[in-house]
């Protein structure tokens, strides 16, 4: 069964539910942010897009103090697979749980598009469905999606591997023209260090159905749901 | 009319303020944005332009110590994200 935080202000949330339960068949349950404890058998915790509490301060600064992440602070720590988009990549940020930060665009305007993502690497829980290598194509929309992280920081994220998405052109190179928002080293998706939490700015909930977008979603989301019914 | 025990209570507050500002190697879109309209209003000396965030606190009681370290704490942990941000205390008035 997989968690659908709910913060005031999420807007993606019944997207997210919707492609897990009814797209994909999985078990799926909203939890508000309100809640301290997980439901029991939470296999998967999914923080959703949307402007939780108004993006005041800074995006996702005041979820990641919300009751309900203590438990994710602890699930995620035991190892349980967390996936944040867009806004909950924030969160994720914000709470410790992922390195570097997310930063307003660099050239100023909130992008709503679809955008070419090259696979970095294989790896349960969120591209064993997909390969190395493989061009995934999603939608994004933010305007505060460039993510930064300092040189040090960087080179370690590198190092162990943690990019799972970067923006690039249809056949795969990463250019200046395809990063949409100055994320450094194109980065659209980044893993902690175990490999268990990610962060997206693309919305694979948003491409799940061939009439709506594509459905190469399912790459990451499907990935995900057979871990759990796997585990 | 405030009440004594009001007055002196507001006298024993402490107004301090939090300055959070990005650090010199995040990017600052917004302060070049600011920076490229100045210069367009005709203001062409201004070379650079770092934006940030004002915070104007009030704590109640204790002592102006006490109250930079209560700031100091709160930036620490909610006001400024130190990946990308700096911040610094500064107590402005009684």
């Amino acid at each position: 069964m997989f968690a659908v935080i709910q913060f005031p202000g999420s807007c993606d949330d019944r997207d997210m539910w919707f492609a897990m339960s009814s797209v994909l068949a999985g078990k799926c349950s909203m939890v508000w942010h309100q809640e301290s404890e997980l439901p029991a058998g939470t296999k998967g915790v999914l923080l959703p897009g949307g402007f939780s509490y108004g993006d005041y301060l800074r995006c996702g600064a005041m979820a990641q103090l919300s009751p309900i992440m203590g438990a994710v602070k602890r699930f995620a720590k035991s190892g349980g697979p967390v996936l944040g988009t867009c806004n909950g990549f924030q969160v994720l940020c914000e709470a410790g749980l992922l390195p570097g930060a997310l930063r307003r665009n660099s050239q100023l305007a909130f992008v709503c598009d679809d955008v070419h993502l090259r696979v970095e690497k294989r790896a349960e829980p969120f591209s064993s469905r997909t390969e190395q290598g493989a061009i995934l194509t999603l939608p994004i929309k933010h305007g505060e999606g460039c993510f930064y992280a300092s040189e040090v920081e960087l080179d370690l994220i590198e190092q162990n591997g943690q990019v799972l998405l970067r923006y690039c052109e249809l056949d795969g190179t990463i250019s200046k023209a395809s990063n949409p928002n100055g994320s450094l080293g194109s980065i659209a998706g980044v893993l902690n260090k175990e490999g268990n939490v990610l962060g997206l700015m693309p919305h694979p909930e948003h491409a799940v159905e061939a009439a709506f977008g594509g459905t190469d979603g399912i790459a990451i989301l499907g990935s995900l749901l057979d871990m759990a019914r796997s585990a | 009319m405030r009440s004594l025990l009001e007055f002196v209570r507001k006298g024993n507050d402490l107004k301090v303020t939090v300055i959070v500002t990005l650090k010199a190697d995040v990017l600052d879109p917004e302060g070049e944005a600011i920076r490229k309209v100045s210069r367009s209003l005709g203001y062409e000396a201004v070379e650079g332009v770092r934006q940030g965030k004002f915070f104007e606190i009030n704590i109640e009681g204790g002592t102006e110590q006490e109250a930079k370290s209560l700031a100091e704490d709160l930036a620490e942990k909610f006001l400024a994200n130190p990946v990308i941000e700096d911040y610094r205390v500064e107590r402005v008035e009684l």
